[in-house]
């Protein structure tokens, strides 16, 4: 007989939530008419989003006490609650921003999107390494598709492809690593590898060096970065957006408790290899997107240089580092989630890759799209219009209370290199002489749905700067359920 | 309200004004008014406070404090000191000047530019209040904000290059101050300027100062200044040299001089060399500027060195002075830009070699300028002088040379200035001056009347400011005692 674990169901309700809601929205594929098909499905998807967003929330309030759950495979926390949040919040706009482009295959986007946002509700709730890399996998097959959805779009095969191939490769490596930790600890939790890992097993080293490797390559951190901007380029700039930024915080927040749980004894070299991807990512990230006139694709490279940035504060592993991760990521993927966006509905606008060239007159053109751009833009290089700022001062504050100053003069070079290619995008959408513009052919498709995504983004973005307490101290609870 | 608030409503005023503006559906005339009406309700605030402030007291006045960031033990501090009450009123008397200059011209797309004047306001407000660091270095960052976009958006023809030398210079060098108020701030436990102990660090000095020198501009580090002066619109130039130069002088009374006794010590030599490199560099510039705002443009960066001067020599009538050369400075090249746009606006351009004659049948143009102008180059009896003056006499208590260096410059802005006057007002009359160009017309008198009214009261009694700026007789005792 097999002994069947015993199961909180209300430890995985936000994840129940956003399957049900993929297979309804699956279900309307078939049975809902072509004419509301893609109406039913983006409200079906949107349900589930916000039902995932208010489950997480009751969770969270719920979960003051962390605990392992069904076998010691699952954490019910508050760091899990909180990145669910975020992330079905994430989904949320993603949803808002899909649901007004018609497409060839609709009730399929909002499934494998909500599948997706499930795999890394599971994800970052991963208590041992057979949970992880099956969630890993869960969400990332989600992605491969969702990158190729539209294959009628130029290099949108490619895009699936390429990140399939890579991204396969990451996940081998994750794998491997964990068979050698395995094999090196004879446990796969978090907590009993801890408990059983001896000093100095080369074995257990190589592992938790493939892990790493693993899973910089879904955070998109140099050098596992190559597939980002083709990637980022080719996938429909929905399925961007919501890469951008949900898979970064799943990624970020299921690194730190990894590291933090199942590797301590081996802080003093992990967090040197972060820290080293933290330079390699901020090197590339912004040296490359300095040359860029793709917009999507100089966003990549941000998101690459913001995954440095993010790092710095991995790298700390302290509690405050734990923070300063968790602060960054929300105002860090409302900016990545916005701007990418309003690329978006310039492209739908075009028909057309947006590039620094045809963002001409943007800003005067759309108003509040334009306004929402040069808060984003701005606040990504770190002046002091949204949370992105004190994210950078919290992640270089960890970093100098780590006692390493140099990463601060890092952080703060690569901040005034950033500055370059932040500004191009502002200088792009206003400051061109009405003789460059570029006449877009018509008025522009209203897009309610995906102003009200912009303006979520927007407003979390400036909310952040100004309500810094309540959002550390949400923060602060999650980071306590790390052990310290 | 107690008047203490007034403090926060100077700095939040305006930016709610700004958000108003955008959003509401007003007319052209009307959002020109209401930004006027805004700035003139500043004005009134600020002589409230400035009736109500107790000069003999020392401390901070009108101070309100609430925490911000809990655990790094960030908040929003802020209030006035005497020096700072001062500048508070330049700012919002300039603003105001330059705003209603914006409004007589009629600027085009009004929504954003009164929008993004009023912002401006406020975060100058701001910075001259904070008695947090890192409050202190967000707005300082906020200031540049609407500045690259005014400059941008509405400035001459050389624009995009102007902008992005103005922001890498000045982003770079406050940046360096982000990490510097990082390590400074954790190093001792608060970010609150007024209780935070005083620090040996040399290389946190330095820091600061890079970013103060930058602003101010000292000498090597104006190489942004020629552009943004002569690029930008005449009334942000007007803002950029009168106000937010002095952000720079403020920022090195206030936090590097304060905070720093033992570096600031060890540097002064060095200081003061380049401060009078800066003063004569940039006499000499100003005497060679082929056109109206180049010279005031090089006249303001002699001006800031000089005023560096005052500070860094660390006397009691150099210090009291310098305050005082701040708001003289400050009105002088205000006007003087004002000026500079009433005369290109007639003329189509600030060159000398095109200008000449303009006094002939302009009464008012001739007799402002010729009043400014002779402030400005420090007659006896003006508001300059007696600022100049203490910081000279000032400066001799150091060492007789610094004092010999500064009265020479002195004479040098004699030449530079009359050199001005005369190719702008007699002369033979220049290719561009007709004689249908008007007078200066009652709209632009009662923008440049005030200020010039002010110099005239300030000429009359120095000691309103220069005996008012610190607590007791001893401005150098109270910089020490006053504010830890």
């Amino acid at each position: 007989m097999i002994h069947t674990p015993h199961i909180d169901w209300f430890s995985i309700v936000p994840i129940l939530v956003l399957l049900g809601g993929s297979f309804v929205a699956l279900l309307c594929a078939v049975l809902v008419p072509d004419a509301w098909r893609r109406t039913v499905s983006a409200l079906v998807a949107a349900t589930a989003a916000t039902g995932g967003i208010v489950t997480s929330i009751w969770l969270y309030v719920d979960s003051a006490n962390g605990h392992r759950v069904i076998a010691d495979s699952f954490y019910r926390d508050r760091w899990t609650a909180l990145s669910q949040i975020i992330l079905c919040a994430i989904t949320l706009a993603t949803v808002l921003t899909g649901a007004e482009r018609a497409r060839e295959h609709e009730s399929e986007f909002f499934a494998l999107l909500l599948a997706s946002a499930a795999g890394m509700a599971f994800f970052v709730g991963a208590a041992s390494l057979m949970t992880l890399f099956l969630s890993l996998e869960w969400f990332s097959i989600a992605l491969y598709v969702l990158c190729a959805i539209d294959y009628e779009l130029e290099g949108a095969l490619e895009a699936g492809l390429k990140y399939l191939v890579v991204g396969s490769f990451g996940s081998a490596a994750l794998l491997f690593g964990s068979a050698l930790v395995y094999a090196a600890t004879s446990h796969i939790g978090f907590v009993e590898i801890a408990a059983a890992a001896r000093s100095h097993d080369l074995l257990l080293l190589l592992g938790l060096a493939m892990i790493i490797a693993g899973l910089a390559f879904k955070s998109s951190a140099a050098p596992f970065h190559m597939w980002t901007p083709d990637v980022y380029q080719g996938a429909p700039t929905t399925v961007t957006a919501f890469m951008s930024s949900a898979t970064k915080v799943a990624a970020f927040a299921l690194s730190f408790r990894v590291l933090r749980t199942a590797f301590p004894q081996e802080e003093h070299l992990w967090s040197w290899a972060l820290a080293a991807l933290a330079v390699a990512s901020l090197l590339v990230g912004n040296l490359a997107a300095l040359v860029q006139k793709d917009v999507k694709r100089m966003l990549a490279y941000s998101s690459i240089s913001h995954a440095g940035f993010i790092l710095i504060g991995l790298s700390t592993g302290s509690a405050l580092g734990a923070r300063a991760l968790m602060y960054y990521l929300i105002p860090y993927s409302a900016m990545a989630f916005g701007s990418f966006a309003i690329v978006a509905a310039r492209e739908r606008e075009l028909n057309a890759p947006v590039t620094l060239d045809n963002l001409a007159g943007f800003g005067w053109e759309r108003p509040f799209l334009g306004v929402a751009m040069w808060f984003f833009m701005f606040g990504f290089a770190g002046l002091p219009l949204g949370g992105g700022f004190l994210g950078k001062f919290y992640v270089l504050s960890a970093a100098y209370e780590h006692g390493w100053a140099w990463l601060v003069v890092v952080g703060v070079v690569a901040t005034i290199v950033s500055l370059y290619y932040y500004l191009g995008v502002v200088r792009a959408m206003y400051m061109r002489s009405p003789a460059e513009l570029v006449v877009a052919g018509g008025s522009p498709p209203r897009e309610r749905l995906l102003q009200v995504a912009v303006g979520m983004a927007f407003v979390v973005s400036v909310g952040s700067l100004f309500a810094v307490s309540p959002v550390i101290t949400l923060a602060r609870h999650a980071a306590s359920a790390l052990p310290f | 309200m107690t008047v203490a608030d007034f403090t926060s409503v100077l700095i939040w005023l305006p930016v709610g004004a700004a958000i108003a503006l955008w959003v509401l559906p007003l007319s052209r005339y009307a959002i020109g008014s209401l930004a006027v009406l805004v700035s003139l309700v500043e004005v009134g605030l600020w002589i409230e406070q400035a009736v109500r402030f107790r000069f003999n007291a020392t401390g901070l006045q009108f101070s309100q404090n609430a925490p911000w960031i809990k655990d790094l033990h960030v908040s929003y501090h802020v209030g006035e000191y005497g020096f700072s009450l001062w500048l508070v009123g330049l700012t919002v008397v300039a603003m105001a000047a330059c705003i209603g200059y914006g409004f007589w011209v009629g600027r085009d797309r009004p929504r954003a530019y009164f929008g993004l004047m009023l912002l401006l306001t406020g975060a100058t407000v701001g910075v001259f209040v904070a008695q947090d660091m890192l409050l202190f270095y967000a707005f300082f960052e906020a200031m540049l904000i609407p500045l690259y976009i005014l400059i941008g958006v509405w400035g001459g023809a050389a624009r995009t290059g102007a902008t992005i030398k103005l922001l890498i210079y000045t982003m770079a060098g406050s940046l360096i101050m982000l990490a510097a108020v990082i390590v400074y701030g954790l190093q001792v436990g608060t970010f609150d300027l007024v209780n935070a102990p005083i620090s040996m660090s040399r290389w946190l000095f330095l820091a600061f100062m890079l970013a103060f020198a930058i602003k101010a501009p000292l000498f090597p580090f104006h190489g942004w200044l020629p552009d943004a002066y002569r690029e930008a619109p005449p009334e942000v130039t007007a803002v950029l040299s009168g106000v937010i130069a002095k952000a720079g002088t403020y920022g090195m009374l206030r936090i590097a001089i304060t905070k720093f006794p033992e570096p600031t010590s060890y540097y002064r030599t060095v200081i003061l060399a380049l401060a009078a490199a800066a003063l004569v560099y940039g006499s000499l510039l100003a005497f060679r500027a082929p056109d109206f705002r180049g010279v005031v443009a090089y006249s303001s960066m002699a001006q800031s060195g000089l005023i560096a001067i005052g500070l860094f020599s660390g006397s009691n009538l150099a210090l009291d002075g310098a305050v005082l050369q701040m708001i003289a400075h400050g009105l002088v090249s205000c006007s003087l830009f004002l000026i500079a746009g009433t005369v290109e606006r007639r003329t189509t351009t600030g060159e000398f070699f095109r200008l000449g004659g303009l006094a002939k049948g302009r009464p008012a143009l001739a007799t402002l300028l010729l009043i400014v102008g002779v402030i400005s180059l420090a007659v006896p009896g003006s508001a300059a002088f007696a600022g100049e003056f203490l910081i000279l006499a000032g400066a001799y208590q150091r060492a007789w040379w610094w004092a010999a260096i500064g009265a020479g410059a002195i004479v040098l802005a004699a030449m530079y200035m009359l050199r001005l006057i005369s190719a702008v007002l007699h002369e033979a009359r220049g290719a561009t001056v007709d004689d249908a160009a008007l007078d200066l017309r009652a709209g632009e008198l009662a923008l440049i009347v005030p200020l010039v009214a002010a110099l005239l009261v300030l000429s009359a009694w120095p000691a309103a400011i220069a005996h008012h700026s610190f607590a007791g007789d001893n401005p150098a005792n109270a910089i020490v005692s006053q504010f830890n």
